[in-house]
């Protein structure tokens, strides 16, 4: 679990260019990271990348949260 | 001029199709050839790209089809390692008045030239996006901004065309992508061809330049907007029509 969640936070400080601190299980991308809805689907992208996987668009809508991000993955894998 | 970039031209083995893909491999880009049904003269373009100099090759694939539309912008990535100019230029025409159209020459229509646009815009979005790079040429028509008799089925597809251009325009514009449309007026083609003489005299008195187009002229334009010289362009439609509209 923790190996997951520290690899998607390590994406999202590059990616987003925002502070390790913020990123936790119940931040919002849009609300709590500033990405707006463009990042977000970079940032999916980059996640199916990194756990060599294919996030569905239906699957992405419903990602908002880094836990759900987490969680999505560890149901795949 | 465009050295080493990877091009897809969609319905790329005749008309303005095959003079873009042709004039893209003059400027050193490598291009898939893409065709619904044509397939001798889309290898005529590949051999004539080839002695060029240039790397291409032939996809068949229907623009309508998301599927078909994945796999050659997979192809295109796979042997060229990038996708760096995609050109939407496949179309067709069920030419009918309004009162006589069938509901199926509507969807034709619409499935192939709007939606194939689209089919097209997203599959190449991914990679673009990633490249932070990328330039799109959606080639629209005139009648898309005119409207014409006979073709509301073509020009709600070629006006939609417009407009997608300017969405997906600033969509990607953070990305560094550019979106553009060329409007070819009267272009001498085979589709063209197909109208009446009637017709054709009639367009013919509105170009103030005074001469049908010819497809290659159609292709410069493409070819600089798929260029790094409009690298400060995204949104536009271009008028490659002779003066025509103004």
């Amino acid at each position: 679990m923790a190996d997951v969640f520290d690899r998607v936070k390590n994406i999202i400080v590059e990616r987003l260019d925002v502070d390790e601190s913020k990123v936790t299980e119940s931040a919002s991308f849009k609300d709590d990271l500033e990405a707006d809805s463009l990042d977000v689907v970079e940032l999916v992208m980059e996640l199916e990348d990194e756990f060599d996987m294919e996030i569905s668009d239906e699957e992405a809508e419903k990602i908002n949260t880094v836990g759900d991000a987490v969680n999505y993955i560890n149901s795949i894998q | 001029m465009l050295e080493g970039k990877a091009a897809l031209v969609t319905g790329a083995s005749r008309g303005i199709g095959k003079a873009i893909a042709i004039e893209l491999a003059k400027q050193g880009a490598n291009v898939v050839v893409n065709y619904a049904g044509s397939k001798d003269k889309a290898e005529a373009v590949v051999d004539e790209i080839k002695q060029l100099g240039r790397d291409a090759f032939a996809v068949q694939a229907n623009v309508s089809n998301s599927d078909e539309v994945k796999d050659i912008i997979k192809q295109t990535v796979d042997h060229f390692g990038s996708l760096d100019i995609l050109v939407n230029n496949a179309g067709i025409t069920r030419d009918n008045l309004l009162m006589r159209m069938k509901e199926e020459e509507f969807d034709e229509v619409i499935d192939t030239n709007l939606k194939g646009v689209f089919n097209c815009l997203k599959g190449v979005t991914r990679q673009m996006m990633k490249q932070r790079s990328g330039k799109i040429v959606n080639v629209a028509s005139i009648v898309g901004v005119t409207g014409n008799p006979g073709q509301a089925n073509y020009v709600a597809a070629k006006s939609g065309v417009i407009g997608m251009t300017k969405s997906v325009a600033k969509e990607l514009a953070a990305r560094n992508v550019n979106v553009n449309a060329v409007a070819p007026g009267f272009i001498a083609t085979d589709m063209t061809d197909e109208l009446s003489d009637e017709a054709k005299q009639q367009m013919y008195d509105l170009i103030p330049l005074d001469r049908l187009g010819d497809p290659e002229d159609v292709a410069k334009v493409v070819r600089f907007l798929a260029s790094d010289d409009a690298n400060y362009m995204t949104g536009q439609t271009i008028h490659v029509d002779g003066g025509m509209v103004m």
